[in-house]
């Protein structure tokens, strides 16, 4: 298996559609941080969906001027359902062709279930990965790690 | 780990030196909330002066809508001494919320109906329950509800027997 990317890699460039007709660079954001949070699936289950704390937490994120990007394997007329459904204010990106291309690279996908896994990087206004995190794949990480990188870069 | 501690600000039903603290963070629009309500009330009836429970906002506004002014609207019953009672009046007509449903319930709680429409236009206490809430965030709330005990979070289901042996395991 491989190995999630660690702080001090530069982030691996990628262009992925975030609607039918738009696609989204990474090197675009650069100038401010990035959150990269890679999920296995989009319609998980409600209460304690990390996609929704996300989205309520978008506020204190842009305190830090950081841009957040949600990534999973999913299509995108899938995520374009899913993104209305919880009322998403923030991009999911389709690394859906080839799958997981992007997952690749950063060195979370799982080959078995053909998802990526639960993964969060902070990615630096320079393009660097500052922090990285895999969670266990059932379990939702939450936000403090990411606020917390995020705090470290500010410093 | 909390890393908000409970205060005087906090609401809070019991004493606060008590050996047991659970805090919940939660969402008067979430299900899974509306169901461990009664669980907490027999496991406080469980532990009595043991135990002190404290309740703090976990709105999650853009899935919920009524989540964010049902918070509101307990926060104005306890600025009058009645949070516990809107608290559970919530919860128990959760199936029924509704804006009206809130007035109805501020009502019967002896506050009018201007003091909630107010509330709710001047967003009183949103510093509260968004204090609240970034708290919740920073000690690793990722949904509700979420239990911390004695500071630490519990991540067990929301069955009254195991919450019951999880406190009685708690090292004071």
């Amino acid at each position: 298996m491989s190995k999630i990317l660690s702080p001090g890699v530069a982030a691996p460039e990628f262009t992925l559609h975030t609607t039918i007709d738009q696609t989204l660079s990474l090197s675009e954001l650069r100038g401010n941080p990035v959150i990269l949070a890679f999920y296995p699936a989009d319609w998980s289950p409600v209460c304690s969906d990390e996609v929704t704390l996300y989205n309520e937490v978008l506020p204190e994120f842009r305190k830090f001027g950081a841009n957040l990007l949600g990534i999973s394997v999913d299509g995108v007329w899938c995520h374009a359902a899913f993104a209305q459904h919880r009322n998403l204010h923030y991009p999911l990106l389709a690394d859906f062709e080839p799958k997981g291309a992007v997952a690749k690279q950063y060195g979370v996908y799982r080959e078995k279930e053909g998802t990526s896994e639960r993964a969060l990087f902070v990615i630096d206004k320079n393009g660097i990965i500052s922090w990285s995190y895999l969670s266990p794949v059932a379990e939702n990480p939450g936000a403090d790690g990411i606020l917390e990188a995020l705090e470290t870069l500010g410093k | 780990m909390l890393k908000v501690p409970i205060t005087v600000d906090d609401h809070i039903e019991g004493d606060l030196n008590a050996p047991f603290t659970l805090v919940e963070y939660g969402d008067y629009e979430c299900p899974f909330c509306e169901m461990v309500s009664p669980i907490i009330k027999r496991v406080q009836k469980h532990f009595g002066k043991q135990l002190t429970f404290v309740y703090r906002n976990f709105p999650q506004t853009e899935m919920h809508p009524y989540a964010e002014i049902a918070a509101e609207a307990a926060e104005l019953a306890g600025s009058h001494g009645h949070f516990w009672e809107m608290h559970d009046l919530i919860y128990e007509n959760q199936e029924a919320l509704s804006l009206e449903l809130l007035f109805e319930l501020v009502e019967k709680l002896g506050l009018s109906r201007t003091d909630l429409k107010n509330t709710l236009e001047n967003k009183t206490f949103e510093k509260k329950i968004r204090n609240d809430f970034n708290g919740g965030v920073r000690s690793g709330v990722n949904g509700t509800p979420t239990f911390f005990i004695n500071d630490l979070r519990y991540n067990g289901s929301f069955e009254y027997d195991e919450l019951i042996s999880a406190l009685n395991h708690t090292i004071i």
